[in-house]
């Protein structure tokens, strides 16, 4: 066996997968990767199942040294720089470390989340079928909390396969799309239309459990309280503030506020990746669409192994076209330590 | 064959999972339509359905839309969800006991002021009470309970505290609770139960399910400690008994 050790490592870093289904019924948080896409996109590079459990690392930076042997990984998500002993590593790539060499990432350029795989994945003690940090509720393995330095990961010996690259379908622009509902009846048609016609950022006070949405005050028809009921991933909850909250990976599994609308399931890891402060929309889709772009996200995580390249051939240039872009985005500049939301049954 | 009932409403709530809702209110007859759905559809599961939750007036139903769609789904349930309940013929019962006040029940003595009662007149209502789990939320074992006497509605705190204890018991509005993990919240804060509604390492790791009955005892402080050590290692310190 080998151990990939965190080096440093930032806060809002910490082990997902596809989360923990299966006990929402009891108030189980389901937590999981806040970019689902990116999270499978890194394990297919190493050979994982595409919800095997990695690295999530938040908006600052990392690092991570191989010891008693090689260790394979791969990363994903928002893009940094990142390079092995000052040779560069692209994302969506994989790269063996040697014994003792280091893996260095700095901060995000755009986005918050991006995903270090390890070759055989991280494993743990599976809870409800999961080893996904949920830090309130002291889940997760092997770290029940968010990563510090000095944590470490026994990991398989490096298979010495070649290093591969992914060419993901490019990036998705435009409003985020949502489902009115469930509660839209709770709101009038100028409030809907101010949710839908309104530019809306990201607050800094905002973490995996919830987005909180700057922009117009948003009022109810009849007051803000109704009785608790289910959340899904997504769900946009308006409390009494008329702020809205965009639940996320987690959540609590009932919530006493209406919800406005609901994030596709193919946009919630797009609407997970803006960065604070970058302005955007949403947008109403039909059922139909929102299904559609479901069934086409699941495809699309099922059939990543067939956009997998040899690394040393050259990227399409409308990709590279479209990482200089994206890398052209400020530094998030958010104080992930500050990130919190609260809530109440 | 009986009588069928309104149908629920499906309020889509993303494109995976939709809302049975029978009732927009706390409603027993609602609750009961919830939990017998619930039931039907784990015992006889329909294809593309994930998970259910079942909350006081409605079901989420989360599904795989590659599996079945909203529509053919709505088909499905409705049949199902206009049946009458069947009659509830037995039910877990659980009792739990409560430490009042002091440390562990800080809003006791505030609640019998705005009451304009005493104390002990708060804890012989709350304990004398017959509760239903009408839904299981929010944080781990945080069982909800309905049949909270009328005269303890009141509304809940204008300033929600950020943390309160575990094992709280509380009660906010017209509902009460059994609180398992500390927790953010605005109810108000009676006792403390040293029963673990959620042990991750016991078996079973969740003690309540919808649809069991609930009554509390009052126990001493330090009766609460002894208690609380044994639930600590593990022991099902709930009293259970059959309906």
């Amino acid at each position: 066996m080998s151990r990939l050790v965190v080096a440093s490592i930032g806060p809002a870093s910490s082990v997902q997968d596809g989360g923990r289904l299966g006990a929402q019924r009891y108030g189980l948080t389901v937590s999981g990767a806040m970019d689902r896409l990116s999270l499978a996109a890194a394990n297919t590079l190493v050979g994982n199942a595409p919800f095997a459990a990695a690295v999530e690392i938040g908006p600052f930076g990392a690092a991570f040294t191989a010891r008693d042997g090689a260790v394979r990984v791969a990363i994903s998500g928002a893009p940094r720089n990142a390079d092995v002993a000052g040779n560069p590593v692209a994302m969506d790539t994989s790269v063996t470390l040697k014994d003792g060499e280091t893996l260095t990432l700095g901060f995000a350029r755009g986005g918050a989340f991006t995903y270090l795989a390890i070759e055989g994945a991280i494993t743990g003690e599976l809870v409800f079928g999961s080893l996904a940090v949920n830090a309130r509720a002291g889940l997760g393995s092997p770290y029940p909390r968010p990563l510090q330095a000095g944590d470490e990961f026994s990991v398989a010996a490096a298979s010495g396969a070649s290093e591969l690259r992914i060419e993901l379908p490019r990036p998705l622009s435009g409003p985020i799309r949502v489902l009115l509902g469930p509660q839209d009846d709770e709101f009038d048609d100028a409030n809907k239309a101010l949710f839908l016609g309104s530019e809306w950022k990201i607050s800094a006070t905002s973490d995996r459990m919830g987005y909180r949405l700057e922009g117009p005050a948003i009022k109810h028809l009849h007051g803000h309280n109704i009785v608790s009921d289910g959340t899904v991933n997504g769900s946009i909850q308006v409390p009494g503030n008329g702020t809205p909250i965009a639940l996320m990976m987690d959540r609590g599994t009932s919530g006493g506020y209406p919800k406005i609308a609901t994030v596709i399931t193919a946009d919630i890891g797009r609407l997970a990746q803006t960065s604070a402060g970058t302005a955007f929309r949403f947008k109403a889709v039909s059922m139909a669409e929102a299904q559609d772009e479901a069934r086409k996200f699941a495809q699309a995580i099922r059939t990543l192994p067939d956009r997998l390249r040899a690394a040393d051939t050259v990227a399409l240039n409308i990709e590279a076209l479209s990482d200089a872009n994206v890398a052209g985005h400020a530094v998030n500049a958010v104080d992930a330590g500050t990130w919190q939301v609260t809530a109440e049954p | 064959m009986a009588a069928t009932l309104p149908p629920p409403r499906l309020l889509p709530s993303g494109d995976s999972a939709v809302t049975v809702e029978f009732s927009r209110t706390i409603d027993e007859d609602a609750n009961q339509r919830v939990l017998a759905l619930d039931k039907a559809l784990a015992a006889s599961p329909i294809d593309g359905i994930t998970e259910t939750v079942p909350t006081y007036r409605s079901l989420l139903v989360h599904y795989d839309p590659c599996q079945i769609g909203f529509d053919a789904l709505g088909e499905k349930l409705l049949p199902i969800a206009i049946q009458p309940p069947p009659p509830v013929t037995k039910a877990r019962r659980w009792r739990i006991p409560v430490a009042y006040g002091g440390e562990h029940g800080i809003d006791l003595d505030d609640v019998a002021k705005a009451l304009s009662t005493t104390p002990d007149d708060i804890v012989a209502r709350h304990a004398g009470g017959d509760y239903k789990v009408a839904m299981i939320g929010f944080t781990p074992g945080w069982s909800y309970l309905s049949g909270l006497d009328k005269s303890l509605h009141m509304s809940r705190r204008q300033n929600p505290r950020l943390l309160t204890p575990a094992g709280t018991i509380s009660i906010g509005g017209v509902q009460a609770g059994i609180q398992c993990l500390a927790a953010p919240s605005g109810w108000h804060l009676l006792g403390r139960t040293p029963v673990r509604t959620y042990q991750l390492h016991r078996n079973p790791t969740f003690l309540t399910e919808p649809g069991d009955r609930v009554t509390f005892f009052a126990i001493d402080h330090k009766t609460f400690e002894e208690l609380d050590r044994a639930a600590e290692a593990g022991e099902i310190i709930a009293e259970q008994v059959d309906a």
